[in-house]
């Protein structure tokens, strides 16, 4: 079974054997941001930064930005979610990934937390 | 931070909470969506208590600060007024019913305490009753649940008694819909509320209020409106009485005819966006790439399934069919302008 990673920013990093990273925002995520309307997700082959903000959610109140948990190159966006933004608040942490990475250094996951540091991450907010 | 008389209850129904003009309130309980749609074709209830209503026994000292024709206003009737500055802008829009032996303001929740010290700085007494409850229940089957206000129609308004208690109910709202708002001491409010939610509403929050009213094309205070724009370039016309702009007696009544001779500058307008994505307030509106407004209220409309804005724009370009650019994230949003509302209303005349 695959490893998920997770940031501070609530998104989940899965990182395949190649070497690519697929990215999308908790389920945490996508309860607290509410009913998502409107997502606009990176161009093909930019390059972004760790903590870089490169993808935007919109509920029907407001805008929140996606940054990206890792530094690397997008290699593929979710077409699918932009046809359909509803589907990231049903299946925010399996279909409605956002994009994939090549990531810069695939190594940079072990800085990320598991699913329990997560879990706990989360018992500390609020 | 204040809350409102059913704070206790709105936790207990799981709202999510948003502090809003200095109170704790309910954002959303199921979600602004199925809320929004629960009132465009059920029955909501919102605790508006955060709204200040005030009672007011001075008639004609109370028409001096407003534009509208509050002497003809009839026992049991509302009308939507404005206490206006000097310079013709808007201190705060409230709606004021007859009551017969007094008038009955409700007041923007962020206004109330500016809009007292207004008042009585202008030698008019005026009792705030801020410690009430304020419930809007709002829908198509609004009717249903609150069978006791049948012989209302919209802008009528009555002292009823409900469920054994007291209220003050107005037929009328902010959501475009048919409805009800009702007023009942504090320590009522949560008893009330009850009542009305085992009688089929749904409980909703400021998100969906919000989207609800751009549908509905209601400016809000703070955002649409404010101390700087005049009831012309709002688009309140309708809120000017013709007799009173013509015997000039109220504050403001210089500034707001000539606004009037002269046309405003800018008006609010309504703007129906291409694509998905919406224009939030302050987002910048171009035509041509020159800058020419800026919206004042966005929002993802449930009900179009499409981003609408309010904002304000150079008045050559307020005509409907009007092109504009919007400006998002450093890229333009394609838009125009439409007719308000953008959902017609649905009231009960």
């Amino acid at each position: 079974m695959t490893q998920i990673y997770f940031s501070e920013d609530h998104e989940w990093v899965s990182l395949g054997a190649d070497g690519i990273a697929t990215i999308g925002i908790t389920d945490h995520a996508q309860e607290a941001l509410g009913d998502i309307v409107f997502v606009e997700l990176p161009e093909i082959g930019r390059a972004v930064g760790k903590a870089e903000a490169v993808a935007v959610v919109e509920s029907v109140k407001a805008a929140s930005d996606v940054y990206a948990p890792l530094a690397g190159t997008v290699v593929e966006a979710n077409q699918a979610i932009i046809d359909d933004p509803a589907l990231v608040n049903s299946q925010a942490e399996s279909g409605a990934w956002f994009f994939k990475l090549r990531l810069d250094d695939a190594s940079a996951v072990n800085a990320l937390m598991d699913r329990a540091a997560y879990e706990t991450f989360l018992g500390t907010l609020s | 931070m204040h809350t409102t008389p059913l704070d206790g209850l709105n936790r207990r129904l799981g709202a999510r909470m948003v502090e809003f003009a200095g109170y704790d309130m309910p954002l959303q309980f199921a979600g602004i969506m199925a809320e929004h749609k629960a009132t465009r074709e059920g029955a909501a209830l919102f605790d508006v208590s955060h709204m200040g209503q005030a009672i007011i026994r001075d008639v004609a000292g109370f028409s001096r600060l407003v534009p509208g024709d509050i002497a003809g206003l009839k026992p049991g009737r509302q009308r939507y007024t404005l206490l206006l500055n000097e310079a013709g802008g808007i201190i705060d829009d409230l709606m004021v019913a007859n009551f017969g032996t007094h008038l009955q303001a409700v007041l923007n929740a962020g206004r109330k305490d500016v809009d007292v010290a207004h008042m009585r700085a202008q030698g008019l007494e005026v009792e705030p009753h801020f410690e009430r409850a304020l419930l809007a229940l709002q829908g198509p089957k609004a009717k249903d649940v609150l069978p006791e206000g049948a012989g209302l129609k919209f802008m009528d308004a009555a002292a009823l008694t409900i469920g054994g208690m007291a209220c003050v109910v107005t037929r009328s709202g902010y959501t475009g819909e048919d409805g009800f708002e009702i007023g009942c001491a504090g320590e009522h409010g949560e008893a009330l509320a009850a009542l009305l939610l085992a009688r089929g509403a749904v409980p909703a929050g400021l998100g969906a209020r919000d989207s609800l009213r751009l549908e509905a094309g209601l400016p809000l205070y703070g955002n649409d409106i404010d101390e700087t724009t005049n009831p012309v370039a709002a688009g309140l016309n309708f809120a000017l009485s013709k007799k009173r702009l013509e015997m000039a007696d109220f504050i403001g009544a210089a500034a707001v005819n000539a606004a009037l001779a002269s046309g405003p500058a800018s008006k609010l307008v309504g703007i129906r966006l291409e694509g998905r994505a919406p224009a939030r307030s302050h987002a910048e509106i171009r035509v041509q790439g020159a800058r020419v407004g800026e919206v004042t209220s966005g929002v993802f409309a449930p009900t179009l399934n499409a981003p609408i804005a309010l904002g304000y724009v150079r008045a050559d370009l307020a005509k409907p069919g009007t092109a504009l650019e919007l400006i998002v994230r450093d890229k333009p949003l394609a838009g125009q302008v439409v007719t308000l509302p953008f959902v017609p209303h649905n009231y009960a005349r």
